[in-house]
């Protein structure tokens, strides 16, 4: 058992470390977050890194790297809110493209990996509870085409993406495992319609309507009506980066509460010295470590492919939930009035927080997951 | 003991309920359903008021005399509860809850006379100067400093949290006189116009992004001495007696039910692969729980209007609704967005604007849920935070 990071890791960590201190402060997260087009010159800095070749594998100019890696980079991500679309295109994106055919890796990764290509994986619906099975937006097989109709919500990253990942059903009903389908669709193609809009923390995200869209059996992903294993396999991966984001959140949060109360006077004494206080923040730092301890079980869990590994992802993204909204409300309440501003950190990160907790399933859906799974 | 509803107030609910099917126009409906906040689109509230005002309606908390309704307690309540249930926008409550009230049982007759009509009507638009930076709950550690010259007093410092400051035309201000003694003894209650040379305002935008709160700056502002209410240093007393009103009378079990059926429409809207989700039993779970709450509560605060109507003072039982009812809107406005999930993350507060052209994105009932949960994060802060509460229980209630 070693849970230091190896110095390649450690690299990566510090790297994106860097990257935050030189890059972000709220004030640009105010300004990106009302800017439509994607933050061109931040997503090139991303490709110069290094950063967009982690996850793919070395014979494609990747760096063959996997998800402890993405842990690393993005828990130091996540301390500076960045907007980058990294989980939409790479995690997600280069997920799926890594179970695509050798013809559509060959037309798409270079081009991502140079920051040219946007990805997002289009999934969620309206008024369903977000798990896989539970898709019902139609594919209907005609002979080797497959027609697409209906429409997906809240799709990261939806608006900028070149190509779409999109999960439907070719067969069966919602509640079935057999019958998903997986295709990589351009973005632009004839039928669909893009509905752009920010989500609640400040990214950008589209509802995506598909009438009538003629898909290729060549732009499918895996076998007709067995994409099950493939979306859940990335799915799996796409929570474990969106928790690793999250947890570097909750160490901002914690961090600032702390030091906001040691600060701020009432009654004549710093509140921090208000036993009531200190003990919430000492729940909070439980709460922290808890979540800290479940993304690593989690990802390593995942990364050595163990069994229960889906089970882990599960209780992470559970354990994300719970703790985000706990020290989120606390780091309000504790910043009194100030916390309510949109001047200060707290109400930024709580909301990546809360906007995290519903995608792909909230707390409950991923408790419900974890009770079912083996 | 009786809790069966005599003849007359049930002819009284339908009068109630009769004249708002009358007199509600659409765009305040439209107003009311888009409220995400204890304060309501300003536009729309001020209109509505002004429709409750022809008819005498506007204030039937005040006294019969100074332009109340004489209505028992239980009258208040149904007519609180049929406003909420058909999801009027809330009255703006600085001038009509606080300063009101607060004229009334402090104020000079000429104050009364100038002053109660014209909140009435809607002229006067209120805002609170109380919270300062720095000072938050612990109001008596405010510095803004009022010092006497002739027949003025002259104004210096800053005020924050200053709900709606960027509509108000008036202001209801505690003020530092004296700098000696205990801290609660140099206050003073000052009325002053938002006008004045001097003033300067900012606002302040919200996580909503929103701006509901101010922040209020005083650089040599003159202010007469006759808008003092109260005596000079005996701010302490007027606000005190403010407060009650403020955490007192507030009723927040109606709101939280209408919500809570709102909320259980939404999850059968909301499939799983079991069925609806409002069939769920994880689901049915929270919303039990969060309702059994809401209907203590509702009992409560029955008990709270039954000891006032026997004049009864309720006491610290106002602290206990007020962590109760704030905490519970907290918790109900947390099952919505947990019921809509990642619907619930999409933002897009150009559609809340009433009478804005905007498309929704997404189901409409899912409009409100985020700004909704957001916003209610802050009413466990002011009126006195939820801890302040706790502390006036344990040292007034269980003597600690």
């Amino acid at each position: 058992m070693n849970f230091q990071l190896s110095e390649e890791q450690q690299m990566l960590a510090d790297s994106a470390k860097r990257f935050v201190r030189d890059n972000h402060d709220v004030e640009k997260h105010r300004q990106n977050k009302k800017l439509m087009p994607l933050d061109e010159a931040t997503w090139a800095q991303f490709a110069e890194l290094g950063w967009l070749a982690v996850p793919f594998a070395e014979e494609h100019g990747g760096l063959g790297m996997g998800p402890l890696e993405t842990m690393v980079l993005l828990q130091e991500l996540g301390e500076g809110l960045i907007m980058a679309p990294y989980i939409a295109t790479v995690v997600l994106g280069g997920g799926f493209l890594r179970h695509a055919s050798e013809a559509q890796q060959a037309e798409t990764i270079p081009s991502l990996l140079e920051g040219g290509l946007q990805l997002a994986f289009a999934a969620e619906e309206y008024e369903r509870v977000f798990t896989l099975e539970n898709t019902a937006m139609k594919g209907d097989v005609q002979g080797g085409d497959v027609v697409l109709n209906g429409t997906k919500a809240c799709v990261l990253n939806g608006d900028h993406a070149d190509q779409l990942i999109v999960l439907a059903r070719t067969a069966g009903q919602p509640g079935d495992k057999d019958g998903l389908s997986l295709f990589l669709v351009d973005a632009n193609a004839e039928g669909i319609e893009r509905i752009p809009h920010r989500t609640v923390d400040g990214r950008q995200g589209a509802e995506i309507r598909f009438s009538n869209v003629t898909v290729a059996e060549a732009a499918r992903i895996g076998e007709l009506d067995q994409g099950y294993d493939i979306a859940r396999a990335v799915l799996l991966e796409g929570l474990l980066a969106l928790s690793a984001e999250c947890a570097g959140s909750l160490a901002v949060l914690l961090r600032d509460t702390v030091e906001y109360s040691k600060t701020r006077k009432q009654f004549g004494l710093p509140i921090g010295k208000f036993q009531a206080l200190q003990f919430r923040m000492a729940d909070m730092f439980i709460a922290m470590e808890q979540t800290r301890s479940l993304l690593m079980a989690a990802t390593m869990k995942l990364a050595e492919g163990h069994d229960d590994a889906a089970k882990a992802v599960h209780a992470m993204k559970a354990q994300l939930g719970r703790a985000g909204r706990k020290i989120g409300q606390e780091a309000i309440q504790i910043h009194g009035g100030m916390g309510m501003t949109d001047e200060l950190n707290v109400g930024h990160f709580v909301k990546r927080l809360t906007a995290v907790d519903g995608l792909f399933g909230n707390a409950d859906v991923h408790l419900m997951e974890m009770a079912r799974s083996a | 003991m009786d809790l069966r509803v005599p003849e007359q107030e049930k002819a009284f609910r339908e009068e109630v309920r009769t004249f708002l099917e009358e007199s509600l126009t659409p765009e305040i409906r439209e107003a009311g359903k888009m409220v995400t906040s204890v304060f309501a689109p300003v536009k729309e509230a001020m209109a509505w008021q002004k429709i409750l005002n022809q008819k005498g309606w506007a204030a039937p908390h005040w006294p019969k005399e100074y332009g109340g309704t004489g209505w028992s307690v239980t009258q208040r309540a149904i007519f609180a509860e049929e406003l909420v249930r058909a999801e009027t926008p809330p009255l703006v409550p600085m001038g009509l809850h606080m300063c009101g009230p607060c004229l009334i049982g402090c104020g000079t007759e000429e104050q009364q006379n100038e002053y109660l009509p014209k909140i009435l009507n809607g002229e006067h638009f209120w805002c609170q100067g109380y919270s300062e930076p720095g000072s938050g709950s612990d109001l008596a550690s405010l510095k803004t400093f009022a010092e006497k010259d002739g027949d003025d007093y002259i104004i210096n410092g800053t005020k924050i949290w200053t709900t709606y400051a960027h509509y108000a035309n008036k202001m209801f201000a505690l003020v530092r006189t004296n700098k000696d003694g205990k801290p609660q003894q140099g206050i003073t209650f000052l009325l002053l116009d938002m006008d004045l040379p001097g003033i300067t305002i900012e606002p302040i935008v919200g996580l909503d992004e929103v701006t509901e709160q101010c922040q209020v700056f005083f650089d040599n502002v003159r202010v007469p001495q006759a808008n003092r209410v109260g005596a000079e240093n005996d701010g302490w007393t007027v606000a005190k007696y403010l407060l009650t009103f403020e955490r007192g009378g507030q009723e927040y079990a109606p709101g939280l039910n209408v919500q809570l059926e709102k909320i259980r429409l939404m999850a059968e809207k909301q499939q799983t692969v079991q069925g609806p989700m409002s069939q769920d039993p994880l689901w049915q779970h929270k919303f039990a729980s969060v309702s059994a709450d809401v209907l203590a509560l509702e009992f409560t605060e029955m008990r709270i209007k039954s000891a006032l109507s026997a004049g009864k003072d309720p006491g610290a039982l106002s602290s206990m609704t007020k962590i109760l009812g704030t905490e519970l809107l907290q918790k109900v406005t947390e099952l919505r967005i947990d019921t809509l999930g990642a619907q619930a993350a999409i933002w897009q507060p150009q559609a809340l604007v009433p009478g804005a052209e905007q498309p929704v994105i997404g189901p409409e009932y899912a409009l409100t849920a985020m700004p909704h949960y957001l916003n209610s994060r802050a009413c466990s802060i002011y009126g006195g935070s939820n801890e302040v509460q706790r502390g006036i229980i344990a040292k007034a209630v269980l003597g600690l």
